[in-house]
């Protein structure tokens, strides 16, 4: 008896609130978006995740009718969006420069959306009363956008863009021009919201951290095109390709050849080094290159060789990153290689036992690593 | 960080002194007692006099400011319309055409302006008067206008625009309701530029004007042909008082309204 | 639809009052004087339909052009308003760029009152501050009185009614035409770059010739096409001050105009300027959309 996972995207009797069907965006010679296919469940926290230049944005922006596709469809709740113009879509976007009209006070710019839908004074009163409250702005109604703090123009620009309900919300980089603190916060506000309204949000970022707080799905982008779309938990533990592992978190990255074995690959990648072995469900040829992508908390670091590990690799520590509560040791393999394991630091400085130079073992178990074909 | 050499504050005091000694020096013998206009004879206020019974150029005066306040409240609609058209119209048949004749009036001799534009009147028989020069103030105003409007155009944050198209306005109505309000100031500017310049011209109103109408420059025109005189002095110096006094006063409301738009802005951030 | 109306609006509207006239100019300079109302001939009737128009077409001609080079008034007038007004920008450019370089240099505040005294003056009364230089020119104006007072010269000069004092009124016109431009140029200027190249071992004057002029270079080339161009055309400055010493096309045009009521002559003089400063114009034109595009 446990809480119903929130999974949409595996359910067969789920209808999808926007498909993508195989969308392609040129500008020009420039191809943004190429041939892309995806679905958005509702009341999903979808995160487009990717470099600059990776295309999100143009997405983002095709959803919002900014820009039309050069190829392909893209249905709202099962109807082609491409004929309906900005102003007459029910989505509502959140600019990443908030975009608050300087020459309105708070309550009007909230009320903005409202007036154009023709609502009754009473009625547009009411919802900018709810709206204020719940961005807790009650006090700033009055205000002009310049005598705001930072923060506040945030909030702002949320509470004009769920006015008028929309079915689907954008957020551009929301969170971009805040200070760190804040930005946490504001981070589990935004879910907050995203559950209490009930509203699909669809998210850019180039944060993963943000991505993998707030989403249930992040869809890693490169080029134009989705290479992952999964929840943060998957797409961490299960990068489909070197570009998401490399992407997300830090990762060592072992290149060499797979021989099949006993429930997964053995993998030979340098000489003199042991095979190192992994469990997997990836279908590789004998012979065949491939990576494997291990998560620098899944290494441990001993002074003697561990009896317990799978793959156990000697070498010497050439760089200590101390972060506070972890540390992350860089370790050069005598085909000089570096391995990142990291640790938390449960004893003090003083008393640690590892310092530079010194021989270690480091060991992980055959799941622990992903296989990733080159 | 930019500290001025003895080289810069020497080129701005000559500098400014050029620019304002002639002007300083018209005031100066507007007071003068002698109809000799640069041999002084004492102080005296009498030329004011004899201008404001003058009733000619009193005529002349309220004749251009109408034709300036007309022609500039056109301009400044049609300035602006071709400013949009410009920086957002994108591409339209005909648009290095229309380019082409927004920024050639700026620096087309009036000559050939102006006998262009009586040419015209001629040909299709329009009799001249003040509806002309109206007409042909509002032409080479609008070209001015535009520039300026589009200038601030092209600065201007099309997010907002965007945010107001996403909350349900028609490309019109966001033009009305956010992006006209914020480029006001620039707006308002192009007004005043349009209605300087009219106030101003002397050689398109000449062609222009025909017999029946007078402008005040027209009138000065004919004045100075006949030598320097201690009237045009003092009526020179109630211009520059004016414009002086206008410009100042513009000036003083924007910092104003800026500096209180700052120390807000600071208040917002300490919350 | 909106849209349309947004476009043809001001399209129009300049249409027929800039492009037409031009029109017109050039058919009423292919035409002959009369002592007529309108001054000229043929004028276009279409009354007389096709035939009308043939015997239109046929009494034009281009004895007007023709006439304008046999007397040497014109082509001397146009050369020497192109070389008044090639002399008059560069000295235009020389004293505004040391008065722009200044106010790019003046602490921040002081900045917005130094634009606005630079600008004050052209708001007022261009034909005024001309006049002004009357008074100060002239054989017992104020430049004289002074320069007798302090013993440098012993006899009046005689700057009114010649070239210098054309040069003096046009300098003095247009100098915030040249300063403005040519300072926001400078004051967009990144100042670290001045401190690079100081740091990379350049003084003060190779810095400014190597790296502030060139990146100065629009706003140069704006405010020389500001003051180039319609100073050739100019007509009241050399009125007032050239005398008749002085000769520039823009007086030829009037007195044709209006003293001579050669109609057709005057269109023919208009042509020839035009086409003579169609290529400066184009180049105007397109030096500012490379600074809106640039900017933008």
């Amino acid at each position: 008896m446990g809480q119903t996972v929130f999974e949409p995207w595996n359910d067969p009797n789920e209808k999808p609130l926007i498909q993508f069907k195989g969308v392609t965006k040129r500008f020009g010679e420039f191809t943004a978006i190429d041939n892309q296919t995806l679905d958005i469940f509702p009341q999903e926290f979808f995160a487009l995740l990717g470099p600059s230049g990776c295309g999100k944005t143009t997405m983002m922006r095709m959803l919002a009718g900014f820009e039309a596709p050069t190829e392909g469809t893209i249905l709202l709740a099962g109807q082609d969006i491409a004929p309906i113009p900005p102003n007459k879509r029910a989505v509502n976007m959140m600019f990443q420069s908030y975009a608050l009209f300087p020459h309105l006070s708070v309550w009007d710019n909230i009320a903005f959306g409202l007036k154009r839908d023709g609502m009754a004074k009473q009625a547009i009163g009411d919802r900018v009363a709810e709206m204020l409250k719940l961005t807790r702005l009650e006090q700033f109604a009055r205000r002009k956008p310049h005598q705001i703090s930072g923060g506040q123009r945030q909030r702002v620009a949320l509470a004009r863009s769920l006015a008028k309900a929309p079915k689907l919300l954008l957020l551009d980089e929301p969170l971009g021009a805040l200070d760190a603190k804040l930005r946490q916060d504001t981070q589990f506000e935004l879910m907050d919201i995203q559950e209490k309204t009930g509203t699909t949000f669809v998210i850019v970022t180039h944060d993963q951290e943000e991505a993998m707080t707030v989403a249930s799905r992040v869809a890693v982008m490169d080029h134009g095109r989705i290479v992952q779309a999964d929840t943060p938990a998957r797409i961490y533990e299960n990068p489909n390709s070197v570009y998401v592992a490399d992407f997300i978190g830090d990762v060592t990255i072992i290149e060499g050849t797979a021989k099949r074995a006993a429930e997964g690959y053995d993998i030979t990648f340098a000489e003199g080094q042991p095979v190192l072995h992994a469990v997997s469900d990836v279908e590789l040829t004998q012979g065949q290159r491939c990576s494997l992508a291990i998560r620098p908390e899944k290494v441990s670091i001993t002074a003697e060789k561990p009896e317990d590990k799978r793959n156990t690799l000697k070498g010497k520590i050439l760089d200590i990153a101390y972060l506070g509560n972890l540390s992350t040791y860089h370790v050069e393999l005598p085909t000089g290689q570096i391995i990142k394991a990291q640790t938390a630091n449960t004893r003090r400085l003083s008393r640690r036992a590892l310092t530079w130079e010194d021989e270690v073992w480091l060991g992980w178990t055959d799941t622990a690593a992903v296989l990733l074909e080159q | 960080m930019r500290r001025l050499t003895w080289f810069n504050v020497t080129s701005l005091t000559l500098g400014f002194a050029f620019l304002y000694l002639p002007m300083l020096l018209l005031i100066v013998y507007s007071f003068n007692e002698s109809k000799l206009v640069t041999v002084w004879a004492g102080f005296s206020t009498k030329w004011y006099g004899t201008l404001l019974s003058n009733d000619a150029f009193l005529d002349a005066a309220w004749v251009t400011v109408q034709v300036a306040f007309v022609s500039s409240s056109i301009a400044t609609v049609l300035g602006t319309m071709a400013a949009y058209v410009m920086v957002r119209g994108g591409r339209f048949m005909g648009r290095t055409l229309f380019s082409g004749m927004i920024y050639a009036p700026l620096v087309m001799p009036e000559v050939i302006t102006g006998l262009s534009l009586l040419l015209l009147f001629i040909g299709i028989g329009l009799d001249r008067g003040i509806f002309t020069i109206i007409l042909a103030h509002t032409t080479f105003s609008m070209c001015y206008v535009s520039v300026v409007v589009s200038s601030r155009l092209v600065s201007f944050d099309r997010s907002l625009e965007e945010a107001a198209l996403d909350l349900g306005c028609s490309p019109m109505q966001a033009f009305r309701l956010v992006t006209l309000p914020i480029i006001a100031p620039a707006v308002i500017s192009g007004w005043l530029l349009a209605f300087t310049l009219s106030l101003d011209d002397l050689v398109i109103a000449s062609f222009t004007a025909g017999p029946s109408a007078t402008t005040l420059p027209i009138k000065i025109w004919s004045s100075i042909r006949l030598g320097v005189s201690p009237e045009i002095n003092a009526l020179s110096t109630i211009l520059i008082a004016v414009v002086a006094v206008g410009v100042i006063t513009a000036s003083i409301i924007t910092k104003r309204s800026a500096l209180r738009q700052q120390a807000e802005e600071r208040a917002a951030e300490r919350l | 639809m909106r849209r349309a109306v947004l476009i043809l609006t001001p399209y129009l509207w300049l249409l027929a009052l800039f492009l037409v006239p031009f029109i017109i100019v050039l058919k009423i300079s292919l035409s002959d004087i009369a002592l007529a109302i309108p001054p000229y001939t043929p004028t276009l009737d279409f009354s007389e339909g096709w035939r009308g128009f043939k015997d239109f077409l046929s009494a034009l001609d281009f004895e007007n052009f023709i006439f304008l080079t046999t007397d040497d008034l014109y082509w001397k007038a146009y050369l020497s308003s192109v070389r008044i007004a090639l002399i008059a920008t560069t000295l235009t450019l020389l004293v505004g760029y040391p008065i722009a370089y200044g106010m790019a240099r003046a602490p921040e505040h002081w900045r917005a009152t130094l634009m606005l005294l630079v600008i004050l003056p052209f708001w007022t009364s261009f034909l005024i501050r001309v006049y002004s230089w009357m008074g100060i020119l002239s054989g017992e104006g104020y430049l004289n009185q002074f320069l007798l007072w302090i013993g440098l010269i012993s006899e009046p000069l005689t700057i009114l009614n010649t070239p210098v004092a054309v040069y003096i009124g046009i300098v003095y016109t247009y100098l915030p035409f040249m300063i403005l431009p040519i300072y926001a140029a400078l004051e967009r200027m990144d100042g670290s770059l001045l401190e690079a190249a100081e740091d990379l071992g350049c003084s003060r004057l190779t810095a400014f010739w190597l790296i502030t002029v060139p990146l100065s270079k629009n706003g140069i080339i704006a405010g020389c096409f500001l003051v180039f161009i319609p100073t050739i055309g100019e007509f009241v400055i050399p009125s007032l001050l050239g005398g008749s010493q002085t000769l520039m096309i823009g007086k030829v045009l009037w007195e044709e105009f209006f003293n001579n009521r050669d109609w057709p002559v005057a269109s023919a003089v208009a042509v020839i300027l035009l086409l003579i400063l169609i290529i400066p114009i184009i180049l105007f034109q397109r030096n500012e959309q490379k600074q809106r595009e640039a900017d933008g």
